[in-house]
């Protein structure tokens, strides 16, 4: 009796297997390995229509946070592993994945096609020594989004927003400005975005050298003051992009600096709130600021055994039509200028040209090998924001960061 | 006698060829990793820089520990060590007695005793862990409003300790019940006929006899918690200055691609285990159960 369990048992094992290999009768079948996102999979249906039998697209969901993404990718990067062929990846990992060798360059005629219409800064975000590693899918730029009530002129500075916050604490109103200063990448966004408003960089734009100095310390005692201020809310050091917007949504803060997946939720949840909910560009240090840039492009790992469909199969996959059914059905800003014109844009981006104007101006995070060394240690440095020592954190990342760069960087 | 010798000569010899198969097979499979990872952290090996490698001789070893990141977390490793094991050999020692001394109902006790242990740490793990979160979970909801325990150092250093000694407080209780049993009843009834009272005849009798028990439950539980990685990496990930050893080592090796600063990292705590145990086999004289009489 048990003999003829275990024989159905693995009689059972191999017909799973073998189907498993004979699945779609010989269609090659790309993996596309992506960040979850609800509407993707029709996209994803839309292309294998278009791709009429040459290859079937399947859709891999990874995990919801940004570490285990990529944990999970770079883990089976570096055992070679040919089951992945299309890459969903972050804009601060293409450097790294392309260094290493574990994503393949765009050849000029494919290059030519990702590119074309793309704006500027989402498509540095895909390069990296000159050579395209992926081709631009959608772009995220952070606004200061703010009530009309309690503030009429938008702050066009930090110590605006801190002025204004003063004021209404004095009346006895909401006075928190929220923004992302819990130790993880979002300290680090806010970070560099400070410095590129004060006029400078983490790295210099090879990605090789340290440059910080100066407008480090400036940005250091910027957040550092505003965090000390009547616009700091008590758990700033706590706060990422979703405590920001639930803080705003309770009626607690006047203004976030925040994604702008924040103006659709803030309709949904507080319709009174909605009515004097508006964006405005991001807050400077003494002028305009610099708004922090995100996004995710498509890239072709190097181990893939289908380059040539993987990469016909990334380009659908970010092309005008696809950018725009991220846009409308997941609130993806788009990387190609034209889509912004389209009118099925206009219901659920009425901040589109917001956007599109702070995309110009944005600054992308530093592109290196080692970022994730450089965003573990400038965010361990800079939490609690109310505890930075700006002249001192400032020589003390300089050190942390060029040991990163020469492999001796040890991560906390 | 040459006779009986030529004997014992086989049965050695085929007792070494019964013995090579299995360690030859460790070898391979223990013996080669260790090797390699002790070559490779001798290199500047950074998947991120593949052009890059090179031998670089001690140098990733002085790196590695003159970071106050690596002896931060090395602080943190002792100090949960130390507790936990500490809290485990009261408790366990205790859960023991009542195991040892229980006359209704001895089976059920001890499965239930042995729960916690049989429970996969990281699934343990996950129920503290939203037992702590604010919100949902029925501790977390006992404390003030707006506490996030697990949002601070000492406050997560505890729970880590907490789930640490719950999980394997039976464990430990198991290892010196094993060391209860070499007790004789005769010696400590003995002793009552004597005048020593139960405080009196715990002290002075077993303990001392159960002493390779509790040496080798120590040993066992230092090597381990040295080693604590799970409870840690679902309760906190090593945010908030939590990270042992291993976290950092992980960290290093798989998030940050540095095979080479990783590997540094593992064969520290490879040494630092092999200078624990050697502590205990050399200064407490720790031997398996047993072997102390026939020393």
């Amino acid at each position: 009796m048990r003999g003829l369990i275990a024989y159905v048992l693995v009689a059972g094992g191999l017909a799973t297997v073998l189907s498993g290999c004979g699945g779609g009768g010989g269609l090659t079948v790309i993996n596309l390995y992506n960040a979850p996102q609800e509407n993707l999979s029709k996209i994803v249906e839309r292309c294998n229509e278009l791709a009429e039998g040459r290859y079937r697209i399947a859709l891999n969901t990874l995990p919801r946070d940004a570490d285990g993404q990529r944990e999970q990718m770079v883990r089976r990067l570096a055992a070679s592993d040919p089951g992945m062929d299309v890459l969903g990846i972050d804009v601060t990992w293409t450097a790294e994945l392309a260094s290493a060798n574990w994503i393949l360059p765009w050849p000029d005629d494919l290059r030519e096609q990702a590119e074309k219409g793309v704006l500027k800064a989402p498509l540095e975000t895909a390069t990296y020594e000159d050579e395209l590693y992926a081709a631009p899918y959608n772009t995220n730029v952070q606004l200061l989004w703010y009530r009309t009530d309690l503030m009429p002129e938008p702050a066009e500075t930090w110590n605006d927003l801190i002025k204004t916050a003063g004021r209404l604490a004095d009346e006895g109103e909401p006075h928190y400005v929220e923004v992302t200063g819990a130790q993880y990448e979002g300290l680090v966004v806010w970070f560099n975005s400070m410095i590129a408003s004060a006029g400078g960089s983490i790295l210099n734009d090879a990605g090789d050298r340290v440059e910080l100095g100066k407008p480090a310390v400036t940005a250091m005692r910027q957040i550092r003051d505003f965090a000390t201020s009547a616009a700091a809310n008590p758990s700033l050091s706590n706060t990422q992009e979703d405590t920001a917007r639930l803080a705003m949504e309770s009626g607690a803060a006047f203004a976030q600096l925040n994604w702008p997946f924040v103006f659709a939720s803030m309709v949904g949840n507080r319709p009174d709130l909605a009515e004097n909910f508006a964006w405005a560009p991001y807050p400077g240090i003494d002028g305009p600021g610099k708004a922090p840039l995100g996004g995710a492009n498509f890239a072709i790992s190097a181990y893939s055994e289908h380059p040539t469909e993987a990469f016909d199969a990334a380009l659908c996959l970010r092309d005008d039509e696809s950018q725009l059914m991220a846009a409308v059905n997941d609130g993806l800003p788009p990387t190609i200028e034209s889509v912004y014109a389209d009118p099925a844009m206009a219901d659920p981006y009425p901040m589109r040209d917001a956007i599109l104007e702070a995309i110009k101006t944005a600054a992308p995070r530093p592109v290196t090998p080692v970022y994730q060394n450089v965003s573990t240690v400038t965010s361990a440095l800079l939490s609690p924001p109310r505890g930075i020592d700006p002249a001192g954190d400032e020589r003390r990342l300089a050190e942390q960061l060029k040991d990163a760069l020469e492999s001796r960087g040890v991560l906390p | 006698m040459t006779g009986s010798g030529d004997v014992k000569a086989a049965e050695r010899r085929l007792g070494l060829w019964l013995c090579a198969p299995a360690a030859i097979f460790m070898v391979l499979v223990a013996g080669w990793p260790i090797l390699y990872s002790i070559w490779l952290s001798f290199n500047r090996y950074d998947l991120r820089f593949p052009q890059d490698q090179q031998w670089v001789g001690l140098e990733n070893y002085l790196t590695v520990l003159t970071n106050e990141f690596w002896w931060t977390a090395f602080g943190i490793t002792v100090l949960i060590t130390v507790v936990s094991v500490s809290i485990e050999l009261v408790l366990g020692m205790g859960l023991a007695i009542v195991m040892h001394r229980t006359l209704v109902g001895r089976g059920l006790i001890r499965t239930v005793v042995l729960i916690p242990y049989g429970i996969v740490t990281v699934v343990a793990a996950f129920g503290w862990f939203y037992a702590w979160t604010p919100g949902t979970g029925w501790l977390a909801a006992l404390l003030p409003d707006g506490s996030a325990p697990l949002t601070e150092q000492w406050p997560a250093i505890l729970i880590i300790i907490g789930a640490e000694v719950w999980k394997t407080t039976p464990f430990m209780a198991l290892l010196l019940l094993a060391g209860l049993a070499l007790v004789p009843d005769e010696l400590s009834r003995a002793a009552a006929m004597d005048g020593a009272g139960r405080w009196k005849r715990f002290v002075k009798i077993t303990l001392p006899l159960m002493r390779p028990a509790i040496a080798v439950a120590l040993l066992f539980r230092t090597l381990d918690a040295f080693r604590i990685y799970d409870n840690i990496f679902i309760l906190t990930k090593g945010a908030q200055n939590t990270g042992s050893v291993s976290i950092i080592t992980y960290t290093n090796l798989v998030s940050g691609l540095n095979l080479g600063i990783g590997s540094t990292m593992s064969v520290l705590i490879f040494i630092t285990v092999a200078i624990i145990a050697f502590i205990f086999v050399k200064v407490f004289k720790t031997g398996t159960p047993g072997t102390e009489g026939r020393r």
